[in-house]
């Protein structure tokens, strides 16, 4: 199937911007204006303005001569381009590859969405009806390439959609211009009397090489659809998406449901398909009143199960403000890995780690209270205490180093050694006594010292000499002086743990 | 006589079943606590059930952390993967590996507030496959216990509830209540250092078995029962004397 392209040309968009959020420039001749060398320049005339004969690049003082009435604003830098963000965002709900066409138009890649509304004509009308309705002067065009349809939007004058491969037709009867050339090659053209495609369609190339320059031809090449063109779209389309438009706008939790069970379904049985699982997806809902919203969950492990991902999105669907309801639901996997085909029935058992249960709690778990909340711990090569354990979130990684078993480590570890007084009868012999928090312990049995220094490339302090503690009652405590021994001078001791 | 005895064996055990106690199933982890076996019914340490943890002091904790770390080794012998709920947790994962749990084992999920601990317990309790649960929470109560107490029934999950400080002991659904407490460490006389790790062991409430206390160490990754001495009758002669 061929591509088709759909050009949008918006032919006041900042102004119709202005007047959508003060409408009562509808009525009044009104100017964007911004300072250049010393003057105030017009850069967006409203259609009221144009009329008086007032062109964009015009003074504001000559336009004031024109029209002493005239309304002047001040523009904003990048307004057009934030502007046309937002429209090309509103747009992905009728296909997913829009992309911006500086300065005043969108263009999209509409191949193969059209009959999802009912036809190429319903499809257009639906689209410059909406926008008009929201206030933009907009006009669109569907041809086979971009270069005609941009033509078309702008200068056509019959029709605004051109059947596939008459896109040569429609075109020869148009001015240069329309062939978005530099203006000055058009100026050029249209001197020499060059005025309509159809006489410079005929030329030799050779010849309006020369006098042109390339952009001339290969221009009219993508017009005609004899070269290639591609656009870039404002969102990357995702490899693993699905789109669910609806007949009527949704409101409800129930039919937002029905949605996302239909979309999982069709995601999930094509990833299965190709063996893949994914970890992290979005589910997107377009409203009518052009605003997104959208619920996002993460995985564990790669996995296709509809049934535990439904889950995982079910809490959110309360999250979720249809508004006055959702035209469009889309679910993409932006994330995804290989999954080897399931092996449920081995493992089914053995109650292993590869069990599939076990991932799903952890999803369900981090997706309610929040993604920090789950840990697993490797060892890791450090000797001091707190950074011997590493933190990680797969379920597959596999302990690298042993746990090593041949140092005492307590079972409880505090957050923060908290400062002791002792009495240590020699330095480096453990001590006889100590106070924490008011308590006075007898200490009956010691091990130790284990000295644990700074790692300098880590960090740098005085090293810890460790002693494993036992009192009267046979509480077993982990406590160590930081530092070598220096006789005068507290909280030199501290309480870093408890064993079992 | 010895027919009506076996009738009445036959009848407990029945009653049994219909508790929820369902003895181990073949193929199905067993713990042997020596001579702590003979305190629980079916003579078997009960699995898939909930047990709590008095713990009134914060060096109780490690020790009763010790102490379940020693059961969960024995739950997860038969490979198996262990949950730790806890909020604020003071547990070294490295700390564990003395009492055969593989750190990499244990998913920790550390919550913020006791009420999410509760709820995440709950889900993982209900989940078929894990060995042990572990949960750190003050209280609970008869209602929480309760809903425990059946997802374990359905899932053969063993749910140890850690309980730090409580304020009130009030009658719960667990299936045991216990109490470990620190002894001075396992080692012979005039030996430097401190020695294996040596609890008491009290076993305060079990259902349909015989509450008691024992010494129980820790030594070359098992439980140490030589200094185990069944004070069932202590116990009983405490209660007489009131």
């Amino acid at each position: 199937m061929g591509k088709r392209f759909l050009s949008l040309w918006f032919r006041r968009l900042t102004t119709d911007y202005v007047s959508i959020r003060r409408p009562a420039l509808l009525h009044q001749p009104f100017v964007l204006a911004l300072p250049d060398h010393g003057r105030m320049v017009i850069t967006a005339a409203s259609a009221l303005a144009m009329e008086e004969g007032i062109q964009t690049g015009m003074a504001v003082a000559d336009a004031r001569v024109l029209v002493p009435t005239l309304e002047v604003l001040d523009d904003k830098e990048g307004l057009t381009s934030k502007l046309l963000r937002q429209l090309a965002l509103w747009c992905i709900r009728y296909t997913p590859i829009v992309a911006i066409d500086a300065p005043n138009g969108l263009l999209l890649d509409i191949s193969g969405c059209p009959h999802l509304w009912g036809g190429e004509k319903v499809y257009l009308q639906q689209i410059v009806h909406t926008l008009r309705n929201k206030g933009y002067d907009v006009r669109g065009a569907i041809a086979d390439t971009v270069g005609a349809a941009w033509a078309i939007a702008r200068y056509g004058r019959v029709t605004p959609i051109i059947e596939p491969g008459e896109q040569a037709d429609a075109l020869l009867g148009l001015p240069p211009a329309a062939l978005r050339i530099d203006p000055l090659i058009a100026g050029r053209l249209q001197k020499l009397g060059l005025d309509r495609i159809h006489r410079i369609a005929g030329m030799a190339r050779q010849s309006l090489r020369t006098r042109f320059g390339n952009e001339l031809l290969l221009r009219l090449d993508q017009a005609f659809g004899r070269a290639d063109e591609l656009i870039e779209s404002v969102i990357p389309p995702a490899v693993y998406m699905e789109r669910l438009p609806c007949l009527e706008p949704i409101c409800t939790a129930g039919g937002i449901e029905i949605a996302l069970t239909k979309l999982l379904d069709t995601l999930c049985s094509r990833m299965q398909h190709d063996g893949k699982g994914l970890r992290t997806a979005i589910f997107k809902g377009h409203r009518v009143d052009g605003q997104m919203i959208q619920a996002a969950i993460g995985t564990h492990r790669a996995t296709h199960n509809i049934a535990h991902l439904f889950k995982l999105f079910e809490e959110k669907i309360p999250t979720l403000e249809p508004g006055l309801g959702i035209e469009v639901f889309t679910l993409e996997a932006p994330k995804t890995e290989d999954t080897g085909p399931s092996q449920t029935t081995i493992w089914e058992g053995a109650g292993g780690w590869l069990d599939k249960n076990l991932p799903e709690l952890i999803d369900r778990v981090s997706n309610k209270m929040g993604a920090d909340r789950v840990h697993r711990y490797t060892p890791s090569e450090h000797y001091w205490p707190e950074r011997a354990i590493t933190a990680t979130d797969s379920l597959d990684e596999i302990a690298l180093d042993r746990w090593s078993v041949t140092r005492p480590r307590p079972v409880y570890l505090l957050a923060h050694p908290e400062p002791i007084e002792v009495t240590a009868p020699i330095p480096d012999y453990p001590p006889m006594l100590f106070r924490h928090r008011g308590g006075l312990h007898k200490i009956i049995r010691a091990e130790g010292p284990e000295r644990i220094e700074q790692e300098w490339w880590i960090a740098m302090g005085q090293h810890r000499d460790y002693y494993m503690v036992e009192d009267e009652s046979g509480v077993r405590y982990w406590i160590f002086r930081s530092g070598h021994y220096k006789g005068t001078g507290p909280h030199q001791w501290f309480l870093h743990g408890y064993f079992a | 006589m010895s027919v009506q005895q076996d009738i009445i064996h036959r009848l407990q055990r029945e009653i049994l079943q219909l508790q929820g106690s369902r003895p181990p199933a073949p193929g199905q982890v067993e713990l042997d606590m020596g001579p702590i076996n003979t305190a629980f019914p079916n003579k078997t340490f009960p699995i898939g059930a909930i047990h709590e943890f008095i713990c009134p002091r914060p060096p109780d904790e490690a020790a009763t952390a010790g102490f379940t770390a020693g059961l969960i080794s024995g739950l997860m012998q038969l490979g198996g993967v262990c949950v730790w709920v806890s909020a604020g947790r003071k547990v070294y994962p490295p700390g564990l590996k003395i009492f055969g749990v593989a750190p990499d084992r244990v998913i920790f999920m550390d919550m913020r507030t006791e009420k999410e601990v509760l709820w995440v317990m709950e889900e993982a309790l209900k989940c078929e496959r894990l060995a042990a649960v572990v949960g750190e929470l003050r209280e609970l109560g008869m209602t929480v216990s309760r809903r425990y107490q059946l997802a374990v029934e359905q899932s053969r999950v063993t749910g140890l509830v850690i309980r730090q400080q409580p304020r009130q002991l009030y009658p719960n659904a667990a299936v045991a209540r216990w109490h470990v407490t620190h002894l001075p460490g396992l080692i012979g006389p005039d030996m430097p250092g401190v020695g294996f790790p040596r609890w008491n062991i009290q076993l305060s409430r079990i259902r349909n078995g015989h509450p008691g206390s024992w010494e129980v160490g820790w030594q070359a990754g098992r439980f140490h029962f030589e200094t185990a001495k069944a004070s069932v009758q202590e116990k009983v002669l405490q209660k007489l004397t009131g």
